[in-house]
């Protein structure tokens, strides 16, 4: 009995953990697509330069911990501004093959690009000294790191969610989504809001892929090797939704290592089987808008 | 009067032109001229019909797809495995390995047809994950992450040995995509064809014609499955080797530049991309095979941004 009940505490533990990280690094995606009709097959990447920028910001410069975070997020989100503005901003509402060619283009870009700057080896994540070893909470004892990727986005979650409900950018966001065109006829400069929102859900993602280094392992091949767990969660969450995609990275993250936990010689095929299953059942996902 | 015309309009577009001849000569003209490339020559004819199976779905019927692996790595796994396990009779492990592949095209197309837009790219990507997942599993049976071997392919009707320099491979494979050929020009110039155009141009019209969209979405997208899964096979005979990357996205990705490069929906693009895209890999990426991609991704954006249409797309502008 303790067995069983320390295995679903573990799956519970990890598959959290995992959730977080793939909400903060999808949200950006949903939003994207969902406001403005645009297919960003290469969002990958600036999760994977988060998880670069933070590794070498604290291997090479000795940069500590937060600040290497905070770093990856920075970066990330200042770099994806340009690539908005000069290359994906003609194509919003466009052909929809046109963004594919385009962003698996770039995708495949970064995998040489970082093979040239970091070499084909992964980059692990060494996290500080007090966030190594293990958490005891008492009754049971958690690893340090995970429990810090927990907490770290819920609280960025709690943060994102009330900006999205309670500023008025969070407002001219959701009027975006919900109806560009009307969006725009009362006024909202909607051009300068997909640059923000864009390089918001950028900046996210960096962060996401920083956090997560040690759950989605930083390598060349990653934007093509996870980009099905950002468009799962981002279809199943809904497109254009907020709240969609944390609970299908909720779904999917449980799900995910319980199948790795309980039956590893099937590997990730049930949370496809869940994901062909879900949008069978709805096909504008969980929280889509009929 | 102008019916006569539109008629003639519509059948001179049917009809076969001189042009059209141009790949099949080239292909022969090749085979004198580079007798020491025919491996490569017969890969090349072999995706071709890869590509031209994804003309098919993208570019007549609209339907964006990631997962065009899902159906060539079945079919050549299909003839793999049976050349492997003691029935190496091409012409058949042909015809099995586009058969299993057009019917798991059938049955995912039954489920995954049902979205549109990203959603429907999103479960084109799922399913050939999902067969990844399931080959790379399986090892016992396909040798997972090594890739299958032992695969031996007996003589073409007892007569025509697979030879060491390529030439049956070679000549075996312009058959096949010849025949396929055909087929696909007859389906794109048919009715079924023009509707399959109706949809992917204004589908809510062609609900309003009566017309059944879902019922022809699936029909050709089970035909385009067969038709890559019959190019995996041909490929997996011809080099006696299937590996796990056959399903991979990397390759669902290459055709679509492939075809990109040559122009897409106009049957004849795929003719012109996967030559110039796999001479080049083979020229390009024996110097530098890591930073092929980057090229190669490269490549992908400027067309998007410059050359929509591909090669034929520029010759049709400068034709204006």
């Amino acid at each position: 009995m303790g067995d069983i009940l320390s295995a679903v505490g573990n799956i519970a533990f990890n598959g959290l953990a995992f959730a977080m990280v793939l909400y903060l690094i999808s949200v950006g995606l949903s939003v994207t697509m969902g406001m403005m009709g645009f297919v960003n097959l290469a969002h990958g990447v600036f999760a994977m330069a988060g998880g670069y920028v933070v590794t070498s910001l604290m291997r090479e410069q000795g940069v500590p911990f937060p600040l290497a975070l905070l770093g990856a997020a920075l970066t990330v989100a200042a770099a994806s501004v340009p690539v908005e503005r000069l290359l994906y901003r003609r194509f919003y509402g466009g052909d929809e093959l046109d963004q594919v060619l385009l962003t698996i283009g770039l995708a495949f870009m970064s995998v040489a690009g970082a093979t040239y700057i970091w070499g084909p080896l992964q980059q692990p994540l060494q996290p500080p000294p007090w966030l190594s070893g293990v958490a005891d909470l008492g009754f049971r004892s958690f690893p340090a790191y995970r429990s810090f990727l927990i907490l770290c986005g819920a609280a960025l979650v709690t943060a994102l969610w009330l900006s999205i409900e309670r500023t008025r950018f969070g407002a001219r966001v959701r009027a975006a989504v919900d109806n560009l065109r009307m969006a725009q006829s009362i006024g909202i400069d909607t051009s300068r809001l997909f640059m923000a929102t864009f390089g918001l859900g950028s900046g996210l993602a960096g962060l996401g892929g920083a956090l997560g280094a040690d759950l989605l392992t930083v390598n060349p091949g990653y934007a093509l090797q996870n980009l099905i767990y950002f468009l799962i969660v981002v279809a199943v969450g809904g497109l254009g939704s907020i709240r969609g995609p944390f609970f299908a990275a909720l779904l999917i993250g449980v799900t995910d290592t319980a199948s790795k936990y309980l039956v590893p010689e099937f590997g990730a095929f049930f949370i496809y089987v869940l994901t062909l299953a879900v949008l069978l059942w709805r096909p504008r996902g969980l929280f889509g808008r009929a | 009067m102008t019916t006569s015309r539109l008629v003639e309009a519509f059948a001179r577009r049917h009809r076969y032109h001189p042009l059209e001849g141009l790949p099949w000569l080239a292909a022969i003209a090749a085979y004198f001229a580079f007798p020491s490339y025919l491996p490569l020559g017969a890969q090349v004819l072999a995706t071709i019909l890869f590509a031209l199976s994804a003309d098919l779905v993208l570019g007549y019927a609209g339907i964006v797809t990631l997962g065009q692996a899902a159906f060539f790595g079945a079919g050549a796994y299909t003839a793999g495995l049976l050349a492997a396990h003691g029935w190496g009779e091409p012409i058949t492990g042909l015809l099995a390995g586009a058969l299993v592949a057009a019917l798991i095209g059938l049955l995912s197309g039954i489920v995954i047809l049902r979205t549109t837009g990203l959603t429907l790219l999103m479960l084109t990507l799922v399913v050939a994950s999902m067969l990844y997942e399931a080959v790379n599993k399986a090892s016992w049976l396909t040798g997972g992450d090594d890739g299958l071997q032992g695969m031996e392919v007996w003589w073409i009707f007892g007569q025509f040995r697979f030879d060491l320099f390529g030439q049956t491979a070679y000549f075996y494979c312009l058959i096949v995509l010849f025949l396929c050929w055909l087929a696909v020009r007859r389906i794109v110039h048919s009715p079924f064809g023009r509707s399959l155009v109706g949809i992917r141009e204004n589908v809510l019209r062609m609900h309003a014609i009566g017309a059944p969209v879902a019922r022809r979405r699936l029909v050709v997208y089970t035909i385009s499955a067969a038709l890559a899964g019959m190019s995996g096979a041909l490929i997996a005979q011809t080099t006696q080797f299937v590996a796990l990357s056959f399903l991979g996205l990397d390759r669902s990705g290459t055709v679509l530049i492939m075809l990109i490069i040559g122009g897409v929906g106009r049957l004849y693009g795929a003719f012109i991309g996967v030559p110039l895209y796999m001479i080049a890999q083979d020229r390009f990426s024996t110097i530098d095979p890591v930073y092929w991609y980057f090229w190669i991704g490269l490549l992908m954006v400027l067309v998007v941004l410059f050359a929509r249409g591909g090669v034929l797309g520029l010759f049709d502008r400068f034709r204006r």
